[in-house]
């Protein structure tokens, strides 16, 4: 009985420290400082290469599957077209912009083509989730990957849009205060703050209304119902928020590659930001961007270990595939997962008495 | 003198509810058979009947869980019969659930924001509520009335079932409701919770009337003044708390059969 109350006090007491912090708790971990800090010294330690193919590359990757993971961690819909809204950005930038294909592209200065392409693919998702609502579960999924696959046909086939099956090529990139912002230590800082941004958008919505409702529609969308919400609302301005995050991340994209084609936006392509979330963790907002540096790492280094090792290099997704089952075996909740049940025996090792709910 | 009959045959405009031939069909299982109720508002009533007899049927058609298929049910006056639930809800109905519908990953506290938030604006709001939110403080008033401000910031999911069933009543009392639905709020509970469940009940304000199922007849005897009896999906009885308790035809239904 006593050790009861001990418990009770010691909640009442965590709950006063939690409610002053409840605007930012995330600031009062000094993990979130050291990692900001590695992040933003990263240019003075990396080179160029490491810059963008490995750290850029994850954080663009990072936040498009960050968008999957706002809609099926805290909203329990899994939207296999994240990586197709991210796509549809990046052919509106490259329509709307600049590029070599003189034919298609309007030639609209960045500024304007930016916001246009962001406005239109998260249009473009919100309609699509708009469909998705109707279903549940593996509905869901069938859903939005038939609409990741139809676009992806669709470019390949349409000409005077998109280009066919090349695609649109050397596509302008912003330059302006006299910066090239694609040259790799500004471009790379671009990509950290869109990519910071979304994370924390994410981070201080799950706790702001709009997420907590969409997190309670997740748990028991027919209660919620009970409670008030117009549920399918919901669920439609949660995609209307992830096609958004979604689209950003394919603004950075087609700024990395300067070109775009039906093969970036291929149903496998959608499939590695499902992979992406997964691996990393659709809990917490930090979980794409760890699923996306595994990723990363795996697709640059595996071929030449495999080829070291003698074996076809191009069968680096083996390696991706068997990650990606030893993580799913072990942890239903991906590298995250692992970490907090880690973290959680060791603290329970620490210290017995009133450990047990060290959740959030 | 207050007759039965004449108290249950007033149709009135002032009606908190009232259930006109209602009928709701499973395929070719009639749930629920020409149902016609009407209740006053702050009035209290049981509804008794075996299982199968139609009770959570005829709360789900009020909340709008799932529509009549046919019959017409208005709510202070109001036709709500083709209402989505969560129209039903803000013009001030609630209701609470027989196996607990709560959200389990989210805290105690967060469950009853939600609830306060359903029946408020700012469902959308992206902004996190500041230190003094009007809300966060209804919330937190609404948790201490159900004795769980100790568990507030667990998770649903690691709480005892009595307390689940008291957050579910919680729930229910968020924001300004005019009605409530109770089904089986005293299903599994302990004699003390039993009693505290019968407290919160009788200190609920005069101007909220509910229809509460309930199995225990100790539990519903005391909280109600009046009591419908169903039976296969019919009103087979209304009257008040003692004439339906002697009544010998509801001896044998009730008590007689069924109710292990």
């Amino acid at each position: 009985m006593s050790l009861l109350q001990g418990a009770h006090q010691e909640t009442s007491q965590a709950a006063r420290a939690r409610a002053a912090l409840l605007a930012w708790p995330e600031f009062n971990k000094p993990a979130v400082w050291l990692v900001a800090a590695i992040l933003l010294i990263m240019p003075f330690i990396a080179s160029g290469f490491f810059l963008i193919e490995i750290f850029a590359t994850t954080l663009i990757l990072g936040t498009i599957a960050l968008s999957l993971m706002f809609l099926a961690g805290y909203g329990g819909m899994v939207s296999l077209m994240q990586l197709t809204i991210a796509g549809f950005a990046a052919y509106m930038v490259a329509v709307f912009g600049m590029s070599a294909n003189t034919n298609i592209s309007l030639g609209w200065p960045w500024w304007l083509a930016t916001p246009m392409a962001l406005v239109l693919a998260t249009i473009f998702g919100t309609l699509g989730g708009a469909l998705a609502v109707r279903t549940e579960g593996i509905y869901t999924i069938m859903i939005t990957l038939a609409i990741g696959a139809a676009f992806y046909y669709f470019t390949n086939q349409n000409w005077p849009i998109f280009g066919g099956h090349t695609g649109i090529n050397t596509i302008a990139t912003p330059k302006f205060w006299g910066v090239d912002w694609r040259s790799d230590i500004p471009y790379y800082y671009v990509t950290l703050g869109v990519a910071a941004f979304c994370y924390f958008a994410v981070q201080y919505v799950s706790r702001a209304p709009f997420g907590l409702a969409l997190q309670g529609v997740r748990d028991n969308p027919r209660r919620m119902a009970a409670l008030g919400f117009n549920v399918n609302a919901h669920r439609v301005a949660a995609y209307a928020f992830a096609s958004f995050i979604a689209a950003l991340g394919g603004v950075l994209q087609v700024w990395n590659y300067r070109q775009i084609s039906p093969g970036s936006v291929s149903v496998g392509a959608c499939i590695d930001i499902l992979i992406i979330a997964v691996v990393g963790g659709i809990t917490r907002p930090i979980g794409p961007f760890i699923g996306a540096f595994i990723f990363v790492i795996l697709r640059t280094f595996a071929l030449d270990l495999l080829v070291k090792f003698g074996l076809d290099g191009n069968r680096f997704r083996l390696l991706i595939g068997l990650g990606f089952l030893a993580i799913v075996f072990w942890s239903s909740d991906g590298v995250i997962g692992l970490w907090e049940r880690w973290r959680r025996r060791a603290t329970a090792t620490d210290k017995r008495p009133g450990g047990g709910h060290g959740h959030g | 003198m207050d007759s039965a009959a004449q108290r249950f045959s007033a149709v009135g405009a002032g009606a908190a509810l009232e259930l006109r031939g209602v009928t709701r069909l499973f395929g070719a299982l009639a749930a629920l058979t020409d149902v016609t109720i009407t209740v006053r508002p702050g009035e209290r009533r049981a509804v008794l009947g075996s299982n199968g007899a139609g009770k959570t049927t005829l709360f789900n058609c009020v909340t709008g869980d799932f529509p009549p298929s046919s019959g017409t049910i208005r709510f202070f006056g109001e036709d709500i019969t083709h209402f989505p639930p969560y129209e039903r809800i803000r013009r001030g109905l609630r209701r609470t659930y027989q196996i607990s519908a709560l959200f389990p990953g989210l805290t105690v506290r967060d469950n009853v924001y939600l609830a306060c938030r359903g029946v408020s604006r700012g469902r959308f709001s992206p902004l996190r509520p500041g230190a003094n939110d009007a809300l966060m403080h209804a919330a937190e008033a609404l948790i201490q009335a159900v004795h769980l401000s100790p568990v507030r910031e667990q998770r649903v999911a690691e709480l005892a079932h009595g307390q689940q069933r008291q957050l579910e009543i919680a729930l229910a009392l968020a924001g300004a409701p005019r009605f409530i639905l109770f089904d089986e709020p005293a299903a599994g509970l302990s004699p003390t919770e039993r009693r505290e469940l019968i407290e919160i009940l009788t200190s609920l304000p005069a101007h909220i009337g509910y229809i509460i199922i309930e199995h225990d007849m100790d539990v519903a005897l005391r909280v109600v003044e009046s009591v419908t009896m169903m039976h296969n999906g019919r009103v087979f009885k209304e009257g008040l708390p003692h004439e339906i308790e002697a009544d010998p035809e509801v001896q044998e239904l009730y008590l007689g059969a069924g109710h292990e």
